[in-house]
């Protein structure tokens, strides 16, 4: 079977089950959990059983439920926060490549600057002083990460703007609008989207470690990274807790990672390493 | 060359003061009333008031940042909200901290990453490189903190070789802090080493490509020479950014490991002051990563002028 | 046995197949015979494979290629059966390869001593101060400039032509049995071609080395094999000595390939297409990019349906010629006025029907026409825009453009991925057509093409504008085209106009010495006329 003319390798069907599994769950999980949010069935950190195919978490409640609802939350605002992301820095990226002079100068020294800080530390800046509320945790991670959409389309713009057929366009005289949703976009499609699965993967992580910190989705709202961080004592006792929400968490970005390494490789042509000597 | 680098190290300047300027933004001009974004609604006007003078926030903006930022420049970054305490005198033992830990897991994993990447671009399309592919895609998908906590299981609580939490303190002898610090190293050796050594295996492959690697091959060389007296040379600069990029990685990877591991760090005491809203604190902990990073780049972007032929010999 | 003959053979191939990872086939069952001192040329258009075979003589195939099949005996080995290790020592010792770029084959960290100096050491034939010396005999016998010390530059230090010398150096550093050359003048400027050419004839006949000299130019290759060998889509068509093939080619195709450069007297622009009408006058331009003065002083004109051609090498500033015309770089002075009426220099100041009356053509179709849109939304969209035209008529517009340069109809459903070279230039001429203009300006049209396809091309521009009454202003280096195409003609030298006449008139009677030396750089289809021009610059130092 292909996808939009290409053939999954082994490795990607992979990916791509797992990923079909995890959206499907996310948006039916308040049909599919077996039991509420945040109903308490059993004891602290109780084995699994048949009623609890994952255990108890750290005050009783089901852990696969728990994770069902945060595999459902930290996938959204992953999303939410990768969309925005996206719409910020392929505007303004292709608008710099496009228009240039002043406004490219401008954009390109203000992403320098906010490229100088490490993410995370700009992160934290801002959740201390505005605190975790979920639009500002969404709002701040999609401004930071659309630094890197916003460079990555710009270079893609501006090798697309030299092309002579988006020259031909203006000497035409097409407006600034045609030029980028029909000269330039159809081209830079390709890069772009196993760019948001990498910058899927990468938020879906950041908004897990910022959880895992406290800093990030806040009780009662149940998130994977936050998860993580309630059950982290059970590990002392040897009990794997912890170890099932961080598995979610894994097998995710494992499953984004393959599928958009299989992107990649389409287009891959053989270096010079494998030529016939 | 010397015009270019001089540039370079101006601009690194350059950027650390309207990194500075930003930090500044951000915390105290960006939220409008700091005061009432800190304490929330619920804050009585008693609380805002004495909040404000805490601050100083009756004074204007661009003199308050005037006077953080020359405070800064002599070594006094204020004093914490929450606990009164001087804040560069908690800064500085942790940052050293934090500094070992980073160098730590940097001088395993940069030899290892950046070794196995070439070997892996040298050998594409064999089994080796494939098993490397899947290996560090798996590592750079996993969260920090389930790479830690899987090693915690493994070699702390099932053996005993390693304790799981790392307690390290001034006057320790170096041997104890080794020990108690190559737990975490080791977490963050993974997750770095997994991002450095895809990059370094896509930059060599690419100089593999070139047409003069096909022009050595065709002069009868060696694949071991054509590698290391051509390829290498000319993947210098890329793998010098690669490292330097991947030190960001490193950055955001301590935070988070710190954490898991109770180790006394940089990034201990930024997630504290977060959770406490300690803004003094917070600012000055964003200057001091922020100096760090800059530093770091500037450093890697010198190298890469140094280590470019084309600007060491003009025409 | 006790006599070695000296007209033995050193390089002999037989039944070479080639084939791409994904299967096709890219040689098909070639044979080749090279003796020792014997120089054979592989001619053929792109795609041929004459650079493939070249590559397989030294039992190489680059990624993505896998040789299938064939013998290959250099000097009586079979190299293909010897192990990775033999095969290697063979390569730069006993055959060497020129490749085409040299600016690319050199690394850019060393310099090129150590570069040219660097097979010998390989190889164990000589010490260093023996390669050494060894290298700036040879860069004096190419005539590098300060021979002695010219092997401390670094490749970012030296020029095109230079590097190319350095290039044929290196390659002969271990005195090889056979020199591969793979397109090596094609990259450089007609005047710097001719200086190579020469020194590599020299070279190849003072240590009689055998070689594969591989191009597309049937007149450059004339001037130095003995042999000729033609080839298309992997197979071989002909092979033979250089003036039969010249001369009493046996198939179709030779022949045409012979004629298309040879034809230059032939084809000519008919003068009854021009018109006393003045479409665009250009008085006194100049123009700079920031602070370079590009165009000096330049002054040209155009009449209704006249071809003016203007030819000049690489920094001449035709291009940026073209450019000021179009407005995308406004000039710093000087009128330009379009059927009567001043034009604005900048684009931004021209009115839609300004731009319309005024269109270019691209010299390579692959990036002037976006690979996403259909041939119909390339055609068409012109027409939408300037005419304001709906659906159907645009279409019915379309299909009679494609009629115009000679497509099927039913093209205008496809993506240019789907065209070949020659189909998307005229794609690109439709396109230029669908605004009705007045004045075309064509940027090297045909520089990016087969020979044979760019004849088609050509003719394609004669036609129409003998049908439409279209004015061009064609912009180039290949003083051919000109020839074929161009009522007048300006010869363009560093920014300025050295000649501005009829085209007979500056090729019968050039008068300007860059002129000359131009005309003169320009092969042509004879065995002889490399001698000749050997000769003339002898008899003119003398």
């Amino acid at each position: 079977m292909k996808i939009f003319g290409h053939k999954p390798t082994t490795s990607a069907w992979f990916g791509l089950g797992i990923i079909s599994i995890f959206l499907f769950i996310s948006v039916f999980t308040p049909w599919l959990a077996p039991y509420g949010q945040s109903t308490n069935v059993g004891g602290t950190w109780d084995e699994p059983s048949a009623t609890m195919l994952l255990g108890a978490d750290q005050i009783g409640r089901d852990m696969l439920t728990r994770i069902m609802y945060g595999s459902r939350m930290t996938i959204g605002v992953a999303l939410a926060i990768t969309l925005l992301s996206f719409l910020i820095g392929i505007v303004l990226g292709f608008i710099s490549a496009v228009l240039g002079g002043w406004v490219d100068i401008f954009f390109t020294r203000l992403v320098d600057v906010m490229l100088s800080i490490p993410g995370l530390i700009f992160a934290l800046i801002i959740l201390g002083v505005f605190g975790s509320s979920i639009p500002v945790l969404i709002l701040t991670i999609a401004v930071l990460d659309s630094t890197r959409v916003f460079r990555l389309s710009r270079a893609m713009g501006m090798n697309l703007t030299v092309m002579e057929y988006v020259e031909a366009a203006r000497l035409r005289g097409e407006g600034l609008w045609w030029v980028i949703s029909r000269e330039i976009l159809p081209n830079a499609w390709a890069p772009l989207v196993s760019e948001f699965g990498l910058r899927f993967c990468f938020n879906f992580l950041f908004i897990a470690g910022l959880s895992f910190l406290g800093l990030g989705i806040q009780p009662p709202y149940a998130d994977l990274g936050g998860m993580v961080r309630e059950n982290a004592a059970a590990i002392n006792f040897g009990m794997m807790a912890p170890i099932y929400p961080a598995t979610a968490i894994a097998l995710l970005t494992v499953s984004v990672n393959l599928v958009v390494d299989w992107m990649l490789s389409i287009d891959a042509r053989p270096s010079g390493a494998q030529a016939e000597l | 060359m010397t015009k270019l680098i001089l540039n370079r190290l101006i601009l690194g300047v350059l950027t650390l003061f309207a990194v500075s300027i930003l930090i500044f933004v951000c915390t105290q001009i960006l939220p409008g009333d700091v005061a009432s974004a800190v304490l929330g609604q619920g804050a009585t006007p008693e609380a805002l008031v004495i909040f404000r003078k805490e601050l100083g926030l009756d004074v204007p903006a661009y003199l308050r940042y005037i006077h953080w930022l020359t405070g800064a420049l002599h070594g006094d970054l204020g004093v914490a909200m929450t606990n009164k305490r001087v804040i560069i005198d908690e800064i500085l033992p942790r940052l050293g901290n934090t500094l070992f830990l980073a160098g730590y897991a940097a001088l395993i994993a940069i030899p290892l990453a950046v070794g196995l990447g070439i070997f892996s671009a040298i050998n594409e399309g064999k089994i080796s490189d494939k098993i490397a592919n899947i290996v560090t895609l798996i590592a750079i998908s996993f969260p920090e903190f389930f790479i830690a906590y899987l090693l915690i299981i493994f070699l702390a609580v099932q053996v005993d070789w390693f304790p799981s939490l790392s307690t390290v303190f001034k006057g320790m002898p170096l041997t104890e802090r080794i020990y108690q610090t190559t737990l975490p190293a080791i977490t963050l050796t993974f997750l770095v080493a997994a991002h450095m050594l895809r990059m370094t295996r896509s930059s060599v492959l690419s100089v593999m490509s070139t047409p003069y690697i096909e022009m050595a091959f065709l002069k009868g060389a060696r694949r071991r020479r054509v590698i290391v007296r051509h390829a290498l040379p000319n993947a210098a600069a890329p793998i010098i950014t690669v490292v330097a990029l991947n030190l960001a990685y490193l950055v955001v990877g301590v935070v988070v490991i710190e954490a898991v591991f109770v180790y006394p760090g940089l990034g201990q005491l930024m997630v504290d002051a977060v959770s406490k809203r300690d803004v003094p604190v917070i600012q000055a902990c964003g200057l001091v990563f922020a100096l760090v990073f800059v530093l770091l780049n500037t450093l890697a972007d010198v190298l890469v002028i140094l280590v470019n032929p084309r600007l060491r010999h003009k025409r | 046995m006790t006599q070695v003959e000296d007209n033995s053979t050193i390089l002999n191939i037989k039944g070479l197949r080639l084939e791409s990872i994904a299967g096709n086939i890219i040689v098909d069952s070639v044979d080749l015979n090279l003796k020792k001192g014997e120089v054979l040329g592989l001619i053929g258009e792109s795609g041929a494979g004459k650079s493939s075979i070249g590559l397989s003589s030294m039992c190489y195939a680059r990624a993505g290629v896998h040789i299938a099949g064939g013998e290959i005996n250099l000097g009586g080995t079979n190299i293909r059966s010897l192990d990775a290790d033999g095969r290697r020592r063979m390569r730069g010792k006993r055959i060497a390869y020129i490749a085409q770029s040299a600016t690319a084959a050199f690394n850019p960290s060393h310099t090129l001593m150590d570069q040219v100096c660097e097979a010998p050491l390989i190889h164990r034939l000589m010490t260093r101060t023996e390669a050494e010396a060894w290298a700036r005999q040879l860069f004096k016998a190419l005539d590098l400039p300060d021979w002695e010390n010219f092997g401390a530059r670094y490749p970012h230090q030296a020029s095109g032509g230079q590097l190319q010398r350095a290039m044929a150096a290196m390659a002969m550093s271990c005195r090889p049995d056979v020199l591969v050359l793979d397109e090596p003048t094609t990259a450089l400027d007609v005047t710097t071609q001719i200086e190579v050419l020469i020194l590599l004839k020299s070279l190849i006949r003072q240590y009689n080395t055998a070689a594969l000299y591989i191009t597309h130019d049937l007149a450059v290759v004339a001037q130095v094999a003995d042999r000729i060998k033609v080839l298309r889509h992997g197979k071989e068509v002909e092979e033979g000595v250089t003036d039969q093939i010249l001369h009493h080619a046996q198939k179709d195709y030779t022949a045409r390939l012979v004629a298309v450069r040879g034809a230059a007297a032939s084809e000519r622009a008919v003068s009854a297409t021009v018109k006393e009408q003045n479409v665009l006058s250009i008085k006194d331009c100049h123009a700079y990019y920031g602070n370079f003065h590009v165009v000096r002083g330049v002054s040209l004109d155009v009449k209704l349906g006249e071809t003016v051609a203007v030819v000049g090498e690489s920094g001449s500033g035709k291009s940026t010629l073209a450019r000021v015309v179009t407005g995308l770089l406004p000039p710093k002075s000087g009128d330009i006025v379009f059927q009567g009426k001043a034009l604005p220099p900048s684009l931004k100041e021209r009115t839609k029907e300004l731009k319309r009356r005024i269109q270019l053509v691209y010299q390579i179709p692959d990036v002037a026409i976006n690979p996403r849109q259909s041939l119909q939304d390339i055609v068409g969209r012109p027409v939408q825009f300037y005419f304001g035209s709906g659906r159907k008529e645009t279409l019915e517009r379309a299909k009679e453009l494609m009629r115009l340069v000679e497509l099927p109809e039913d093209f205008l459903q496809r993506r240019p991925g789907q065209l070949s070279g020659g189909q998307k230039q005229r794609v690109c001429i439709a396109r230029a057509l669908a605004a009705k203009p007045d004045l075309i300006i064509l940027d090297e049209p045909t520089s990016a093409l087969d020979p044979l396809v760019a004849e088609e091309i050509l003719t394609l521009l004669r036609k129409l504008q003998r049908e439409l009454g279209l004015s061009y202003i064609l912009i180039t280096h290949d003083l051919d085209v000109v020839h074929r195409i161009a009522h007048r003609t300006a010869v363009m030298l560093q920014g300025q106009f050295v000649a501005f006449d009829q085209t007979d008139k500056i090729f019968d009677n050039p008068e300007h010495p860059y002129t000359q030396k131009l005309i003169t750089a320009v092969p042509e289809m004879r065995v002889d006329w490399l001698d000749e021009v050997l000769a003339k610059r002898a008899a003119a130092t003398a």
